[in-house]
């Protein structure tokens, strides 16, 4: 009876912290069912609000924690891996999470300003997303990490359609349509996987995929790539893009802000399985993605960023600068080298929460130009010309990576880290081509916006401007891009740490299996680590 | 009988499992909703299948160890239930979603407007 209430409290606190950030969204979505958001919608607000600072607050905290090095693994129920699942917090993961909130928190403030209320049930729909996104982030399981797709998922179907309308429907059945049959895919692939390899936890996967040769690696490489189909739907690849610019230029604002950070989850996992448990050291299938990754993800860029040029409506335009980022992001990847591990992880928190800014922004502009709204003509003069133009020159220099912001930055890194690849040209040409192109299409919006003024139109249609709400939650999500760059170099540590934890496969296995490794008995026979005794 | 004495349970299941998935596959590729939400369903039914024999097929072995020689994976009966019930709601929701799209729209076709309309 030593221990106070509070040192209990703290204690039960640092031993769950890990699955706090996957709790937390979801109670706090049951609560929002049980009060109901009939009348309640001030207190609704309030309590997302709350609910997301502090899970941003819980994220900084695990990944202060992940930064020295050490994996904080977390076993549901106290099962040892492999039988039971478990949570991983490494540096990635950390990342991940601090970036989930860091987009949710200031999208949130701005769907609070009136978009919350233009159809039921947004603030715990909201948090079901934020579950998981968390979940899928920390997981250390690939059919947890299933599971966690489904909830983000399910939360993202019904958000999309949020406000409603004949638009939203229409792509609304063709995302749900697409993302059913990636679920299939992905359990096709998981399937796969544990027949060959009997095992689905993350650090058992990575000590057996090398063990395992002959035929069944065959059917090995077979399940990696059905599930680089999955993963590359829900990053949008090349020739899997098509659904992203027309669901996200349908959302509303705040759904597709929230959205931009849904293609990045493919991009952890291809990290995750692809990069590591599929990487360099996992024998007769080490580097199966490899010929595909870098070709598909420069030619996605390339695709996307004559989209966007030849988009007619401002949230089009940056859908497709959604899929522009995660080609430039999948392109370092696909470099298989810690350094542009690094820059990607650099270059998609930069690019995230930029993408995100210009989704909300693009809507403060169009709901300033009377009947042009968002289409890409010539329309009233804005209310806020000087503010909404700063915005939108600080948000495109960004993305088009013009120094000293941090979209330079983090593409530097990847040109940097891409010297001496045989893909080099390519890189070069593809990423540089690609931000001139980018420049270009910005700049030709920004002056038909605010300089292509239509003489003779009635401007009292005009809102007066944007309150102040919108505006904060805009500027907060821009000015976290910019600070990315003046917080470069402690990042880049961190992000380069990151990359260098990920490749230490060793270090992750011993932490989720302990040093001895798992010990299970099997009905029919796997190939075994060198380490275990025979069942 | 003789010409089906010789066929493996393997076979069978596998060549099952594929007829579905062609049927499945076709169906979705349809460009009314109603056939495309069939085609995800027996899509699911397959892939469902597809998981549990991935546990390799047994007969009379329990998954439970130590109920006798031969034991059955209890792992992919697990997973099997929990995609089933991951599909049974998402089932659930794209007819819902494909009855709220056709009274929108006017058209049961998946490009919300009649072709060449």
């Amino acid at each position: 009876m030593n221990m106070s209430f509070a040192d209990v409290m703290m204690q039960l606190f640092r031993q769950h912290l890990a699955v706090l950030p996957v709790l937390l969204p979801s109670f706090t979505a049951m609560l929002m069912l049980l009060i109901g958001d009939r009348d309640s919608l001030p207190r609704l607000r309030r309590i997302a609000l709350v609910s997301v600072a502090l899970g941003l607050m819980f994220a900084l905290k695990l990944a202060m924690e992940a930064d020295d090095g050490v994996l904080r693994v977390y076993r549901v129920g106290d099962w040892p891996a492999p039988f039971g699942i478990v949570l991983v917090i490494d540096r990635l993961s950390a990342l991940m999470l601090v970036l989930t909130q860091a987009v949710a928190l200031p999208v949130l403030f701005y769907a609070s300003g009136g978009w919350d209320s233009h159809g039921r049930h947004f603030h715990a729909l909201f948090q079901f997303q934020l579950m998981g996104l968390n979940g899928a982030f920390v997981t250390g399981d690939l059919f947890n990490l299933f599971v966690f797709f489904e909830v983000l998922l399910i939360a993202s179907y019904v958000l999309l359609l949020h406000g409603q309308g004949r638009e939203r429907f229409r792509v609304g059945v063709q995302y749900v349509a697409i993302n059913l049959a990636a679920s299939a895919l992905f359990l096709i692939g998981v399937a796969l996987i544990y027949a060959t390899v009997g095992t689905l936890n993350m650090a058992d996967l990575a000590q057996r995929v090398p063990l395992v040769s002959g035929d069944d690696a065959v059917v090995l490489k077979a399940a990696a790539l059905i599930l680089l189909v999955v993963f590359g739907v829900k990053a949008a690849i090349l020739p899997l893009h098509l659904w992203l610019p027309s669901t996200y230029a349908a959302a509303s604002a705040p759904v597709a802000a929230l959205f931009a950070i849904m293609t990045k989850v493919g991009v952890y996992s291809i990290l995750r399985v692809h990069g590591v448990i599929f990487g360099a050291d996992a024998g007769a299938s080490a580097l199966t993605v490899e010929p595909w990754l870098l070709p598909l993800a420069l030619g996605t860029s390339v695709l996307a960023v004559f989209g966007m040029l030849a988009a007619h409506t401002l949230p089009r335009m940056v859908a497709y600068m959604t899929v522009a980022s995660v080609g430039t992001i999948l392109a370092a990847l696909g470099l298989f080298s810690e350094a542009a591990w690094s820059a990607a992880l650099y270059y998609m928190a930069h690019s995230t929460l930029i993408i995100a800014a210009l989704f909300l922004l693009v809507e403060l502009v169009s709901a300033q130009r009377g009947d042009a709204a968002d289409r890409l003509e010539a329309g009233p003069a804005v209310a806020q010309p000087a503010l909404l133009g700063l915005l939108m020159l600080l948000g495109a220099a960004s993305a088009a990576g013009l120094p000293p912001l941090p979209g330079f930055i983090g593409k530097l890194m990847v040109l940097q880290a891409s010297s001496g690849h045989e893909a080099q040209t390519w890189v070069w040409t593809v990423v540089l081509l690609v931000g001139f192109l980018t420049l270009i299409g910005l700049a030709r919006a920004g002056s038909v916006l605010f300089w292509s003024v239509r003489p003779g139109v009635d401007d009292s249609g005009t809102s007066a401007g944007a309150s102040p709400r919108l505006v904060l939650a805009t500027v907060s999500l821009i000015g976290a891009g910019v600070l990315m760059s003046v917080l470069a170099g402690p990042l880049k540590r961190y992000t380069d740490a990151a990359a260098v934890q990920l490749v230490d496969r060793r270090a992750y296995q011993e932490a989720v299996l302990g040093a001895a490794g798992a010990q299970t008995t099997q009905p029919y026979v796997f190939p075994r680590p060198a380490s275990e005794g025979a069942h | 009988m003789s010409l089906f004495a010789n066929i493996s349970m393997e076979f069978l299941v596998a060549s099952g499992i594929g007829w579905v998935t062609a049927c499945g596959v076709y169906l979705m590729l349809r460009g009314r909703s109603f056939p495309v939400v069939l085609g995800l369903t027996l899509l699911g039914y397959a892939v469902n299948i597809f998981i549990f024999v991935m546990g390799r097929l047994w007969s009379a072995a329990p998954p439970i160890l130590g109920q006798g020689d031969v034991q059955a994976d209890p792992l992919p009966q697990a997973l099997v239930l929990t995609a089933i019930v991951i599909g049974f709601a998402t089932t659930g929701f794209v007819i819902e979603l494909a009855l709220r799209s056709r009274a929108e729209s006017g058209t049961d076709h998946v490009d919300g407007r009649e072709p060449g309309a």
